[in-house]
């Protein structure tokens, strides 16, 4: 039995499923398609896959039904779908989704996301996150650049944190305000931009071209990690 | 308890008096004791200060009597030409108030606000042009003497002896500015003396003694006193719509009757002088009772004058059916709440107050904790009073009534004749009796006073001894003739008030059922002509009146309905209804606005808004209607209203549901559209990519394919969210926003569209964040920099700046190349514009469209300009202040 990875792609289209079939397993992965919500759900008991790619608008269910159930198996979910609205994305990983990719889609890019997904999802929580010149060290609550330990506010810590236990994940504004501020500040983006803004101060090399906490518009922050 | 909470909330009608400013003009009075005290000159001055404080002002009217200093202050101001008016050969002219409105200055001067206008005018009196202008934004500066004040009219006639008739309501000076004219009587005399003060030459008779230095020190009084007045009404009125706690009488509430009687204005005029004093509303009511149907045309005429002083002067107008004034009073009162009540002390006789006792006693017993004033009447001759007038034709009784109780006595006599020879019955003049009662029950006193004189003597004649002769011996009989004329009188008078009670109950119950029978019928229409049908209807059934109502179309009101159906409206009506649709007040003949037309015209209201017209007349001519009919029309009125604007909404909601339904398949076939074109691009792009990893097939063509397949992505991306915008269907998700987020995240994803090019992000993350959609404006990022990658020169750095300014944020995104044709920078935003020339670059020339359209949205504006050194192409999104998030909520 090989090790590689086992990923699972749910989508109505063949072309689409043969295609990213064909990339997948040119860069080392094994693949199982689907092209209905029954059929990718029969197949994740049966082959257990590490990882789905997931597009939404499935004959028989609609994709974002499945996110709760893949997520409840453990199971990575990247999103591959043709609706860009900014609810959308949202809506999908803030039920758990991993990564969120519109048609249509650059593989390469693809690829990349199905490695970030994989590696969180494997190695459990790493203690030390790294991005670019940073070190979040998540047990020891420390955070150096370049070697010299940077101070940071309990909030603009709790902030990073967030992001550094999913790194290359982007996490909704709704849950980092919730981790950070707890549930009465779900709605208070504005803490948000202004945590993000002392931070990147603190860590960035240049804080008018961030690229280490990144931005998706009306989603959430990214760590740009490794 | 009560009373402080009352206090502490904002009057409704203090805050709809505010809200009714708003978007008014403003008006300002110079008020002045007497004539010459300079009232003209000062509004001139203030009139040419203000010009030259740079406010548009011109004159609409101004005296200047040829007194050389004030016409030398004319000099400046622009005058608008006056209008030519043709009265029976003469010429005359007035402010054209028309050219006013279509010139439209900030300010107008308009001299004598109490002026009358010449027949023909649009308006009787000159301050109903004043108040049209001021509801049409304009300010305006008037002049005014005291005693052309309404309420103070009888006040100033009483000491002055001159009694003007040129009068202007209180109200047109309640939310003005006023300013007193102030000069001492000394001076105001010297003046006079030298000749500087203009008087019309039919005054200059009383004018010895209107100068009086005691007259002019009164009027001097009354001046300051009002104008102290109007700045405590103004103050209170303010400390209600803000609900600021302040000392005022409330609760206080006036209730004056009035009668057809000639003392009733002033009765009027004292209870608004109470009013005014105690700051309380008031009512003025008539008591409709049974009397009122023998009024005359004059009664009817100055009883309508009376009711419409009070309104004028700010009162509420009732008229209530009652049998009797101070039955009908009581009730009112209790009804209304009153604590004061005015009323006229009546000229009843000695003889008429011993027989019913005081009316004034009566009524202060009947309503306790009801402050009673009795105001006397005038000296003079007393007006007649109903008792004293010929009797009306009709209670002569018909001639069939006669005919009738004749046949009856005959008849009684034939009876007692037989009867008598069967025995001598002493009784049988009871038999009597009967005709008598039954005639003056059925035809009234007359016909029952006739009855009693013919039964009389044919009892005489037939049975009193000696028999066959009118003479009497036993005076016994004598007893008994005057027993029959008794009975005769007593029973009509008792039979008569029935009958007038039932009369007016039936009136009543005639009315309510009418309205009952309307407000049905109007229940189950559903379509506004046939409303309109029904309301004319029913109203010339009722009233006998011709009727029409108009509606609002596209192209201004028109004919909706019509009974009889052949009713057309000329020019002059057309224009009053108009009016009275646009003022929502009513106009024609009997109302205060373009009298001349023959038709009455009442608006239809519901809330703020007037739904159509409603016209009468009468085909004989005259007033279309009686004031007592008023409230009845009022009420078909206001239901028709209801029932319009209830037929309007339920149309209205239909038109929603529609709607609603095609935004959902809109917005169903926009996202069909875009999943079925993206997928197979999605294909396409793939396949692509793979062909170009294995290596397989001509590069050059693998190339040109992408890039095609590329290009007709954005093109449905761009079709996508252009019919987004052209549909209006844009939802804004307003958050927070970081400049330096979006910005840097547009340029990421950008990065491999823009190789060969820098980019420079200038954007300070010190900047206020702004409220804005981050989705759409990230489009619009996105088009701006792949256009800025389109035409700018290879090699060249593209600019992301951000920067604060006066009055916003300005995002800038400068490229370095051709720039744009000139004099096409604002064009460059409309749909399908191209630069030029530049075919070969491809695009389609949505993407600019869609940043104007997605900023548009979000309050947000944009620019487009050239640049010199380097040169190159600027585009520019401002924030205004707006949209800035102001505080820095720490985190």
């Amino acid at each position: 039995m090989s090790n590689e990875p086992k990923i699972l792609i749910v989508d109505d289209e063949r072309a689409i499923l043969r295609l990213l079939g064909s990339a997948l397993e040119r860069a080392g992965y094994r693949t199982i398609a689907a092209e209905t919500a029954r059929e990718a759900l029969t197949a994740l008991q049966i082959d257990k896959p590490d990882a789905v790619l997931l597009d939404l608008g499935l004959p028989d269910r609609d994709g974002l039904e499945l996110v709760p159930l893949i997520k409840a198996e453990g199971v990575a979910v990247i999103i591959v779908s043709a609706r860009e609205a900014t609810e959308q994305k949202v809506t999908a990983l803030d039920l758990g989704a991993d990564d969120y990719v519109t048609k249509p889609f650059d593989t390469e890019e693809v690829l990349a996301r199905v490695r970030t997904a994989l590696r969180h999802c494997r190695a459990a929580e790493s203690e030390i996150v790294t991005a670019g010149d940073v070190e979040v060290d998540l047990t020891r609550r420390r955070v150096t650049r370049a070697g010299d330990e940077v101070h940071l506010a309990p909030k603009e810590y709790g902030f990073l944190a967030e992001l550094a236990r999913h790194p290359g994940r982007v996490i909704t504004h709704a849950q980092l305000l919730r981790a950070v501020w707890g549930e009465a500040h779900v709605a208070d983006v504005e803490y948000l931009r202004v945590a993000a803004r002392s931070l990147r101060k603190k860590l960035e090399a240049d804080a008018s071209a961030p690229s280490l906490i990144r931005n998706e518009p009306g989603v959430g922050y990214r760590l740009i990690a490794r | 308890m009560n009373r402080r909470s009352e206090i502490a909330r904002p009057s409704p009608e203090a805050l709809l008096r505010e809200a009714a400013q708003e978007g008014r003009g403003r008006l300002k009075v110079f008020l002045g004791a007497a004539p010459g005290v300079g009232k003209t000159y000062e509004m001139l001055t203030e009139g040419n200060a203000r010009r030259r404080g740079g406010l548009d002002v011109a004159i609409g009217i101004v005296e200047t009597h040829g007194r050389a200093e004030t016409e030398a202050l004319l000099g400046e101001l622009e005058i608008i030409p006056r209008l030519e008016i043709d009265y029976q050969g003469r010429i005359l002219t007035e402010m054209d108030i028309d050219a006013v409105l279509a010139r439209r200055p900030k300010l107008v001067l308009v001299d004598e606000l109490a002026h009358s206008n010449a027949p023909g005018s649009r308006h009787p009196k000159r301050y109903q042009d004043v108040e049209e202008l001021l509801a049409a934004g304009i300010d305006v500066y008037s002049t005014v003497n005291i005693q052309h004040l309404e309420s103070l009219n009888d006040v100033v006639a009483s000491f002055t002896k001159v009694r003007v008739r040129e009068t202007v309501p209180d109200r047109v000076l309640e939310n003005a500015e006023i300013e007193v004219v102030d000069i001492p009587p000394d001076e105001l005399i010297e003046r006079l003396k030298e000749g500087k003060v203009y008087i019309p030459h039919e005054a200059t008779r009383a004018l010895g003694h209107f100068f009086s230095k005691s007259n002019l020190s009164a009027l001097r009084e009354l001046a300051l006193r009002r104008a102290a007045q109007a700045v405590d009404t103004q103050m209170l009125d303010y400390l209600r719509a803000h609900a600021l706690a302040g000392t005022w009488a409330g609760g206080e509430r006036i209730v004056v009757a009035v009668s057809e009687l000639g003392n009733a204005e002033e009765l009027v005029r004292a209870a608004k002088r109470l009013a005014d004093a105690l700051r309380a509303p008031w009512t003025a009511v008539h008591i409709e009772t049974p009397r009122d149907a023998q009024f005359s045309d004059d009664d009817r005429r100055r009883l309508a004058q009376t009711l419409q002083l009070a309104s004028q002067l700010g009162a509420q107008v009732a008229s209530v059916p009652a049998a009797s004034p101070i039955e009908g009073l009581k009730r009112f009162s209790e009804e209304a709440r009153a604590t004061q009540l005015v009323i006229g002390k009546s000229a009843r006789s000695r003889w008429f107050e011993l027989r019913h006792g005081s009316v004034v006693d009566r009524l202060v017993r009947g309503t306790p904790g009801i402050a009673v004033h009795v105001l006397p009447s005038p000296e003079g001759p007393a007006p007649k009073r109903p008792g004293a007038r010929p009797m009306p034709k009709g209670s002569w009784g018909s001639p069939s009534g006669y005919l009738v109780a004749t046949a009856l006595v005959a008849a009684i006599t034939v009876l007692g004749v037989s009867i008598y020879t069967l025995g001598n019955i002493t009784n049988i003049g009871l038999l009597f009796l009967i005709p008598v009662m039954i005639a003056a029950t059925r035809y009234g006193l007359r016909t029952g006073l006739f009855t009693g004189a013919l039964s009389s003597l044919a009892y005489n004649f037939f049975f009193i001894e000696p028999v066959h002769t009118f003479t009497i011996q036993d005076p016994q009989n004598i007893i008994t003739v005057l027993v029959l004329l008794g009975v005769a009188i007593v029973t009509s008078q008792l039979a008569a008030r029935v009958r007038a009670q039932a009369e007016l109950a039936q009136r009543s119950a005639g009315q309510n059922s009418a309205l009952a029978g309307f407000a049905r019928m109007l229940t189950t229409t559903t379509d506004p002509n046939e409303l309109g049908q029904t309301l004319c209807a029913e109203v010339n059934r009722l009233l006998g009146a011709n009727t029409v109502l108009l509606l609002p179309g596209d192209d201004g009101l028109s004919l909706a309905a019509a009974v009889p159906p052949e009713n057309r409206l000329e020019a002059i009506e057309q224009a009053a209804a108009t009016w009275a649709y646009d003022h929502r007040q009513p106009a024609g003949r009997g109302s205060d606005t373009l009298t001349a037309s023959d038709w009455l015209f009442h608006p239809l209201a519901a809330g703020e808004h007037a739904l159509g017209v409603f016209g009468l007349a009468r085909a004989e001519g005259g007033y279309a209607i009686r004031s007592d009919q008023l409230p009845l029309l009022l009420s078909l009125l206001d239901q028709a209203a209801l029932a319009l604007e209830r037929i309007g909404l339920e149309a209205e909601m239909a038109t929603i549901t529609q709607l609603k339904e095609r935004d959902r398949l809109r917005a169903a076939l926009l996202s069909s559209v875009s999943h079925d074109l993206r997928t197979p691009l999605t294909t396409i792009l793939a396949s692509i990519a793979e062909l170009k990893r294995t290596g397989s097939g001509d590069p050059k063509l693998i190339a040109a394919l992408q890039a095609e397949a590329e290009r007709l992505n954005r093109f449905v991306a761009n079709l996508l969210d252009m019919a987004r915008i052209e549909a209006g269907a844009l939802k804004l998700a307003l958050e927070p926003v970081d400049l330096t987020d979006v910005v840097s995240t547009a340029a990421h994803d950008l990065r491999r569209a823009l190789e060969g090019h820098k980019i420079v992000l200038d954007v300070s993350p010190e900047l206020p964040l702004v409220r804005i959609d981050a989705q759409l404006f990230h489009h619009c990022l996105i088009n701006l920099l792949e256009n800025a990658g389109k035409y700018a020169d290879p090699g060249t750095p593209i600019i992301v700046s951000a920067s604060r300014q006066p009055g916003g944020i300005a995002l800038s995104v400068i490229d370095q190349g051709p720039g744009l044709p000139p004099g096409e920078e604002a064009r460059i935003f409309e749909t399908f514009t191209r630069i030029e020339g530049s075919d070969r670059k491809g695009g389609t020339g949505l993407g600019l469209a869609i940043v104007k359209g997605f900023a548009e949205a979000m309050g947000l504006t944009v620019a487009a300009a050239n640049r010199e050194d380097p040169k190159g192409a600027c585009f520019m999104i401002r924030f205004p202040e707006t949209v800035l998030v102001k505080s820095g909520a720490a985190a």
